[in-house]
């Protein structure tokens, strides 16, 4: 077996028609959404609507993640992942390659949602993105591959969905794939063995991925270099405390960690600021008071500028009426 | 099916063999033993000579494994996804094997419909899980491979922590060719860790053959040693011994 990651083995044209073997079920090709070392999926149409078709000339993976997204219909009340349509075999020139079809989300990925909305919305979207961790982890599962890349913002409303499921793991298990930056075992940070925290690690770095919208790499402690990154961002300053909380594995489950980080964020923006500085604990007062400073700032600046034009009015005047004087006395 | 161990040599090399015996036979002899030849092939600059790069095809294609072309910088991901994908080939081939017999007929996974299919592959994980592993890995330290050797190191540790997650237990071994003396030296004996690589690998200074050949022979060599040595101890050891 060669594997070749960097080419896509599938060139079929649009209007391309994938019709299955077992279920005799019929697709149109629309487009190509995306292809990976496990695969490639297209927009595909049919007679109830739009579709993502994937498919790989390995079946061992697409069996495999059709199997998760087999246990994933059985997690009660959780939509992170796409609902799964059809499993097939599709024969062209005589060989057989096998596919699936799931649910086409539509909406563009964490990454560019960010780069376009802001980043207040990356604390919202990522304790969605805990809520359905935590009924996947209660159900024995670990996302595993928990990435901006992997995940799609649907709506409005404003919904976080998956689209990759291949590094779904049961728990007790090793992870079966992951991405470096979000990975604990590559920071040097944990075990790769699929349990919560796993899941919780890469939650906070994808947060520390959203707040500089790029990756960065380990150089010698990864602990320390992750810590200093937290710090840097004043967009992470509410969340920090939860952020390296789950870094460390401090927390035993997505809802812990879920709760903490909406009492961070809801809390008064000034707050943190005002107890660091040991002012009077009210922090109403504060908020209010805060801004006067700086006006009061740009007035005495104003004032200092009138005082000196004054001033140097009277002095030009007073020296043109002695140099007059001066020429009355000649 | 009992669980069993899954012995694979890995390769790391960055292009041809230039002495002793032609490798694609030795990793072909490899496989009849039962022990699965995978390849990672690291690219220097842009390209490899289609040479090289035939050669490694060829090792894995006979050797029974999976062969990989790289950037240096991917080498950790690779490692640990090359060193699974050929695991769970073995299963798989394992597996189709048992199915034989049970049906009765000759028909592989690939022809089940995909209910069965998806039942079939949750053994296969299972066993990837719970089956132990011996790898016995042979570092190409040509002079090309000088500056490489470090990436080497990050990504073999790498590997150990990957497949120490697992249920199953694991055993490394590293070896490197050409060695000071030798065509073949081995630098670390089998172990589950591989943190002493750390200083070993730091001392090693690379010189120009490349003995690919000789250096599976070795390896293949090795196993058998360690296999005979195991069935002279009638320890629990045995146990692992007997499905795979």
């Amino acid at each position: 077996m060669m594997m070749n990651s960097l080419k896509n083995p599938f060139n079929f044209p649009k209007g391309t028609v994938i019709k299955g073997k077992w279920n005799q079920k019929m697709y149109v090709l629309l487009k190509e959404l995306g292809y990976g070392a496990n695969g490639t999926v297209y927009l595909v149409q049919n007679e109830n609507g739009y579709a993502a078709l994937k498919m790989s000339k390995n079946s061992m993976s697409i069996t495999s993640e059709v199997n998760v997204l087999k246990a994933f219909r059985r997690v009660q009340g959780s939509s992170l992942g796409p609902s799964l349509l059809d499993v097939d075999d599709w024969i062209i020139k005589g060989s057989a390659i096998p596919f699936y079809v799931m649910e086409y989300i539509q909406g563009p990925n964490l990454l560019d949602f960010i780069k376009q909305k802001g980043h207040s919305w990356i604390g919202v979207l990522l304790s969605q993105l805990l809520r359905d961790l935590e009924s996947l982890h209660e159900q024995g599962w670990v996302f595993g591959d928990l990435k901006p890349e992997n995940l799609i913002v649907a709506g409005p409303p404003y919904r976080i969905r998956c689209i990759d499921v291949g590094g779904a793991t049961i728990q007790g298990r090793a992870i079966k794939e992951f991405t470096e930056f979000f990975d604990r075992g590559y920071w040097g940070m944990g075990n790769r063995r699929a349990e919560p925290s796993y899941d919780l690690f890469s939650v906070a770095m994808i947060a520390l991925n959203l707040a500089y919208l790029k990756k960065f790499e380990k150089r010698v402690n990864g602990q320390a270099e992750i810590v200093q990154m937290m710090t840097k961002r004043p967009e992470l300053q509410l969340m920090k405390p939860v952020l390296l909380k789950a870094v460390n594995g401090h927390y035993s489950s997505a809802k812990e960690m879920r709760k903490e980080l909406l009492s961070a964020l809801s809390s008064p923006a000034n707050q943190k600021k005002s107890e660091k500085n040991g002012h009077l604990s009210n922090s109403a007062a504060k908020t209010a008071a805060k801004p006067l400073p700086s006006r009061k700032a740009i007035h005495k600046k104003k004032k200092n500028r009138k005082l000196l034009e004054t001033f140097l009015i009277i002095v030009s005047l007073s020296f043109l009426y002695l140099v007059y004087l001066f020429f009355q006395l000649i | 099916m009992k669980t069993g161990t899954l012995r694979q040599i890995l390769l790391i090399t960055d292009g041809c063999s230039n002495y002793g015996e032609d490798p694609i036979a030795m990793a072909a002899l490899s496989n009849e033993q039962g022990i699965t030849v995978n390849v990672i092939g690291v690219l220097t600059n842009d390209a490899m000579d289609d040479r090289g790069m035939k050669e490694i095809e060829g090792i894995a294609k006979s050797g029974g494994g999976v062969s990989q072309i790289v950037y240096a910088a991917q080498l950790s991901q690779t490692v640990q996804m090359v060193t699974r994908q050929a695991m769970t080939q073995t299963l798989q081939g394992l597996v189709n094997q048992e199915l034989k017999q049970i049906l009765n007929r000759d028909i592989s996974m690939e022809e089940l419909p995909p209910e069965k299919r998806g039942e079939v592959m949750e053994v296969v994980e299972d066993l990837g899980e719970k089956a132990n592993l011996e790898v016995l890995i042979l570092v190409d330290t040509s002079a090309s491979m000088k500056e490489k050797l470090p990436i080497v190191k990050e990504a073999l540790l790498d590997l150990s922590l990957s497949m120490n997650a697992r249920m199953g237990n694991n055993l490394f071994s590293v070896y490197i060719f050409p060695g000071k003396q030798r065509e073949v030296e081995r630098i670390l004996d089998w172990t589950p860790k591989m943190e002493s690589l750390t200083s070993i690998f730091s001392k090693l200074t690379p010189s120009g053959m490349t003995p690919t050949g000789p250096a599976i022979r070795e390896a293949l060599g090795q196993f058998m040693k360690k296999r005979s040595a195991r069935s002279l101890l009638s320890s629990d050891d045995e146990f692992f011994e007997e499905s795979v």
